[in-house]
């Protein structure tokens, strides 16, 4: 048996594993009866269901035949990185990693870094467009969150302010 | 009469300083985001939700709704003018409306779809306020039994509505409910797929779920498509004003894509997207008159119905928002949560709770269409201006007010690492072509359905057939099967696949 649709095939999987993981997960709580249902039973149904329906879906796709067999394509790793990864940094930077050590850094310097990082993901990258870019952002950030909104985020590194 | 009544209640809060102003920020906004590509409604609404925290509820929700149908306005400049979807609801006016432009006729098109979008976005709001009471008082009398059929048709719905494949759909959907049942159970108080996280014994944070999904998916996947070269119209736009022919052709394809698109916005899983598709295809097979550009050339019907189409479905889809508390589509199960974070339990006893927000939401809206069309027709210039600016500039930005906005919520940064999980996550679905719609309702519905459920089996002794023998809940679950066997029929399927791959 070949495999139509790699997407399908791909996805299907997926939600099968995912489906079993839930409604196993489900089974550790107190499932119930209809009339007096435990917190398990409504996901264990839910599980179930998904599980059918990843099932279904692996079963299409390799029987179902389509025209290019659906690939599922290079990963774009490089923008995945690096937009993930900007807003991780920013989350590390904003408030700091207390049990590694890390103080706050505050909203300024996390937003130079997000725009540095999340410019990486772009083809083409110049350092002194993307410095005058996380400027504008920083002064408009500040004014819009701190000044109107009063989101009450840490501004300056904690050991300055 | 009580329509005139409540229309002038409904003025009076919408015509304050503040909710004005709201209104304003709403349609700036959305036409913003509708005219720059790459970032959607959706993901707009979920940034902004936290920054309604401060606002009074109708203050918040008027400004939310502008963001949507502005959304519909903005979009279309774009599909126009760059041969781009600024909004997925454009897709279809990119055909001949940037055939228009292309002729030096990019005025004219703007108009019709400005002026199609108002007549349809003041019908529109009429149908929702004058079909909003009488559907009201059917849902009062709704049991829990018939809530969860009512929400497994309105799921069931949006799959055979949206577009792509229904298996997987219906897998988003049940992955939705899914997800939406992690956090505490309000019954028994157990901490369910908590993973010992105090975090997520609160739940998924449907807003981390939404940007990641919606935002940072988005993204990723438009920086992986590389940058072809836009040809902007931007000096070609003069003369907006269509021609007397250009009336007489827009007039009826307006008429018939607001009729359209109100009825498909009322539907699950409609809405503007829906609306337009459904428009232009008909407009397609309606015979053209002697003279007429042919449709994919740059015919002004093909702009004129769907823009028309999707501003009434975006205005027409609050009606089972308001009225059952149910969303029909991804936009309006943010506007739940909007509603939540505000106290507001969304259901049909919303009009008589909260009368100045029910009524001042629908006097808004009109309100906010005009707005729309002097912010799009005079201003016009000010938007195309925006269309030069590059992505790599936009995006670094998308991202940040992603990473505010879902920190904001809680003041927790475990909100910064859940999006970026789901960011991840979003690009997957993106990858394997499963649609991602129909996961943010699933996650809506997700405990509202396990609720209704076990009421009704509680209340009917764990008899699973309470929910065929009353005769409303048994109706709702028939037209569900219906709906789902009309589809699976090959000759509708064939149809449905041919409407959506449409160009």
């Amino acid at each position: 048996m070949r495999i139509k649709s790699q997407r399908d095939f791909a996805s299907g999987v997926l939600f099968s594993a995912f489906g079993v993981a839930f409604a196993w997960g489900a089974t550790t709580y107190n499932v119930g009866t209809g009339a007096r249902m435990g917190p398990g039973y409504f996901p264990l149904v839910v599980g179930v269901l998904i599980a059918i329906m990843g099932v279904l879906i692996t079963l299409k796709a390799l029987t179902v035949k389509t025209e290019d067999g659906e690939p599922i394509g290079r990963f774009a790793w490089r923008p995945l990185v690096f937009i993930i990864g900007a807003n991780l940094v920013f989350g590390v930077l904003l408030v700091g990693v207390h049990s590694w050590g890390l103080p706050a850094m505050g909203l300024i310097v996390a937003i130079y870094a997000l725009t540095f990082v999340a410019s990486l993901a772009g083809d083409q990258f110049k350092a002194k467009e993307v410095f005058v870019l996380a400027t504008v952002l920083a002064i408009g950030s500040y004014v819009a969150f701190e000044l109107a909104l009063k989101l009450n985020f840490p501004i300056w590194p904690a050991f300055i302010g | 009469m009580d329509l005139i009544t409540n229309l002038s209640i409904g003025f009076g809060v919408a015509f304050t300083a503040q909710n004005l102003i709201y209104a304003f920020v709403g349609c700036l906004l959305g036409t913003l985001i509708g005219v720059l590509p790459g970032i959607g409604p959706v993901a707009t609404i979920a940034m902004l939700l936290p920054a309604t925290y401060g606002l009074p509820p109708e203050a918040a929700l008027i400004m939310l709704a502008g963001i949507y149908y502005g959304a519909q306005y903005g979009g279309s400049t774009t599909a126009i003018l760059v041969n781009l979807p600024g909004e997925a609801s454009s897709v279809v006016t990119v055909i001949d409306g940037y055939q228009m432009a292309r002729k030096g006729r990019a005025g004219p098109a703007l108009a019709a779809a400005g002026l199609g979008s108002f007549f349809a976005g003041c019908a529109g709001t009429l149908i929702l306020a004058a079909f909003a009471p009488p559907l009201t008082e059917v849902a009062l009398k709704f049991g829990p039994a018939e809530y969860f059929s009512l929400m497994v048709l309105g799921l069931i719905g949006a799959v055979v509505l949206a577009s792509g494949s229904l298996l997987k759909a219906v897998a988003m959907i049940l992955l939705g409910l899914a997800f939406g049942l992690v956090g505490t159970d309000v019954n028994s108080g157990v901490a369910r797929y908590s993973f010992d996280i105090p975090e997520l014994t609160d739940g998924i944070s449907f807003i981390a779920i939404a940007m990641g999904v919606f935002g940072y998916g988005e993204i990723i996947a438009n920086l992986a498509t590389p940058s072809d070269q836009r040809e902007v119209f931007t000096a070609k736009v003069k003369g907006l004003m269509p021609t007397k022919e250009d009336f007489q052709r827009m007039t009826p394809a307006v008429l018939r894509g607001t009729a359209l698109g109100s009825v498909l916005g009322i539907l699950p899983g409609g809405g503007a997207l829906m609306s337009a598709f459904a428009s232009y295809t008909i407009e397609k097979k309606i015979k053209l008159k002697k003279g007429e550009v042919p449709f994919g050339q740059g015919n002004i019907r093909g702009v004129a119905g769907p823009e028309s189409a999707n501003n009434a479905g975006a205005q027409t889809s609050f009606i089972p928002l308001l009225t059952l508390g149910i969303p029909p589509n991804a936009v309006m199960a943010l506007m739940v949560g909007a509603m939540t974070i505000h106290n507001i339990q969304p259901g049909p006893q919303v009009m008589t709770s909260n009368p100045e927000l029910f009524w001042g939401l629908i006097a808004s809206m009109w309100i906010g269409n005009l707005m729309l069309i002097v912010l799009n027709l005079p201003l016009i210039g000010m938007w195309i201006k925006l269309l030069t600016i590059p992505y790599k500039w936009l995006f670094p930005a998308i991202v940040l007010f992603c990473a505010v906005g879902v920190y904001s919520e809680n003041n927790n940064t475990f909100e910064i690492w859940m999006v970026a999980i789901f960011g991840v996550i979003g690009y997957l679905f993106h990858k394997l072509k499963c649609e991602p719609a129909p996961l943010l309702l699933g996650l809506i519905l997700g405990p509202m359905m396990e609720e209704y459920l076990r009421r009704a089996l509680l209340i009917s002794r764990g008899d699973w057939s309470v929910l065929v023998t009353r005769p409303m809940s048994a109706s709702l679950l028939a037209i569900a099967v219906v709906l789902l066997v009309v589809v699976l029929l090959p000759s509708v399927k064939a149809k449905r696949e041919e409407a959506f791959v449409e160009e």
